[in-house]
């Protein structure tokens, strides 16, 4: 129906193309108005326009991982453990853990402008930062050699842990810091007065990079549908290959 | 999960068994007394290396403790599925029908009790190597301290360490599972320790508060476990 | 611009990981549909 020439993108469908295009102009526009058109904040000076990545990122990063506890318990309720669930929660999580990266990066590097130090041990951050290394354990974890039901059976647990963990690793940094230090880091959002072509290139690049996730996500999982079957496949022929050299002695 | 063949066998029965089981492989084999134990005092004394000033020591004693711990963890748990998997003896369980809950409480009481012979010995080492005071309320907040933090750590060791047995590479994978989510333990349990120890003038009291966490995230990692642990190692 | 290395740095990292992913993802993709059938790919 749909279908796009499958010799250059085995993955892709006409939807998947408009997405694509989409997320293009977005993007295009997001980085010409963040980079150029935006005035200097009056407190963060020029530093402001790492946000305009930033914050997109820590939200699609924080989403990402949203969906994947989601489809991980919608694997382990279904009835018939569809396969779907499993692949778009591995997808969703590569993504997830891809945008993390992006935002610690661009986050200590508009820290260290800001703050003069790269890393600020704020509940805030460091909860980011285990999030990062247990998504980490995550895909990891996928790895495992196994079948395709092990593997979705062992990540899914690890996903629905992590949803446990992670409140648990915040609010104890939280209790942390109260009580060893007075004065908390200054609030990244409260000194900002952001006028409304600011507002505008923030929102553009939420819906951006949206966009670009719902691109990366459809294609990994198809993808990762696409790894499986090959396995499988090289798995058969193997053994239509074995068949045929005759009996074992 | 709830696939249990009426054995006639109840759950408390199952907990004792693997309890004994693996006290008894301990007993033998003296991996943790003989190993890990002189593994963990080695730690204490490269910490006490590394840092070099005894007010430091003293300032950072019950972190070092509580560190010393977590790496011996890793080395216990491994252990204790390494001869689970051997010969299948996992899969001989699961044939049994029996509740796997059962085991897993069975498995998660040994490893607390051999971290607790651990954690003595490890405070004891810090009074002597540190010269840490422990006065009589620090004593009671340190007791209490030690045993929700290890009922904690040890549901969370046999949850994931269930969760890597039989894989391949599971000796580098368990640390990095394990390391994050025991991350609240690590901060909850170093600053009631200090505060038992009085540590930077820290008192008793500010160290209750801490327990509540422990308390907290044993009982969510203990119900976890319990409802989890069947699931992953069935398979 | 003050800053800019840490500016243009930052976008740089971004975009430069996102294309990175996509090209990656489309790669193996490519590698592994050679050997499956169309019937196999549900989005079609």
């Amino acid at each position: 129906m749909s279908q796009v020439s499958q010799e250059t993108s085995p993955t892709g469908t006409r939807a998947t193309q408009a997405i694509g295009v989409l997320a293009l102009a977005v993007m295009a526009w997001v980085v010409a108005s963040g980079l150029l058109l935006t005035p200097q904040d009056v407190v963060q000076g020029e530093s402001v326009r790492i946000m305009y990545v930033h914050v997109p990122s820590a939200w699609i990063a924080y989403l990402a991982f949203v969906f994947t506890a989601v489809a991980s318990a919608g694997w382990l309720i279904s009835k018939k453990h569809s396969m779907g669930f499993d692949r778009f929660a591995g997808a969703s999580a590569e993504v997830g853990v891809m945008f993390m990266a992006i935002t610690l990066i661009t986050g200590s590097l508009w820290g260290r402008l800001t703050w003069g130090e790269f890393w600020q041990w704020d509940p805030r951050l460091t909860t980011t930062a285990f999030l990062f290394v247990t998504y980490i354990g995550y895909l990891a974890v996928r790895r495992l050699e196994g079948s395709v039901e092990q593997r979705a059976r062992r990540s899914a647990v690890v996903a629905l842990l992590a949803v446990l963990e992670i409140p648990l690793v915040h609010f104890s940094v939280v209790l942390w810091r109260s009580l060893h230090q007075g004065a908390t880091v200054l609030n990244p959002n409260g000194d900002v007065k952001m006028d409304d072509l600011m507002l505008f290139t923030l929102f553009s690049g939420v819906v951006g990079f949206t966009l670009v996730f719902i691109w990366l996500v459809l294609h990994r999982q198809r993808t990762m549908l696409l790894v499986d079957v090959a396995d499988n496949q090289g798995l058969d022929l193997a053994i239509v290959a074995r068949r045929a050299e005759g009996p074992a002695n | 999960m709830k696939n249990s063949l009426d054995t006639g066998v109840t759950k408390g029965k199952v907990v004792t068994a693997v309890l004994s089981k693996d006290l008894k492989i301990e007993m033998r084999s003296r991996v943790v007394t003989n190993q890990v134990l002189p593994f963990a005092g080695l730690v204490m004394v490269m910490f006490a290396f590394a840092l070099d000033n005894d007010d430091v020591l003293q300032r950072v004693a019950g972190g070092l403790v509580w560190l010393a711990t977590l790496f011996s963890l890793f080395i216990i748990v491994q252990r204790s599925f390494a001869i689970d998997t051997q010969d299948g003896a996992l899969d001989s369980l699961r044939v049994a029908g029996i509740d796997l809950s059962a085991v897993f409480f069975g498995k998660a009481i040994a490893l607390a009790l051999k971290l607790i012979a651990l954690e003595i010995v490890l405070i004891c080492g810090a009074v002597l190597l540190y010269r840490v005071d422990l006065t009589a309320s620090g004593l009671v907040l340190l007791v209490t301290c030690v045993l929700c933090a290890t009922s904690g750590l040890a549901f969370v060791g046999i949850l994931y360490g269930g969760l890597t047995a039989g894989a391949k590479g599971r000796e580098t994978l368990l640390p990095l599972l394990l390391l994050p989510v025991v991350a609240p333990v690590l901060i909850a349990a170093t600053r009631a320790t200090e505060a038992a120890f009085g540590s930077g003038g820290a008192q008793t009291s500010e160290g209750w508060a801490w327990i509540g966490l422990l308390t907290v995230f044993t009982a969510v990692f203990g119900v976890s476990g319990s409802l989890a642990f069947g699931s992953l190692i069935d398979e | 611009m003050k800053d800019a290395g840490f500016i243009f740095g930052s976008y740089i990292v971004t975009l430069g990981a996102i294309l990175m992913f996509a090209v990656s993802t489309l790669r193996r993709a490519k590698k592994s549909a050679q050997s499956v059938t169309d019937k196999d790919k549900t989005w079609l």
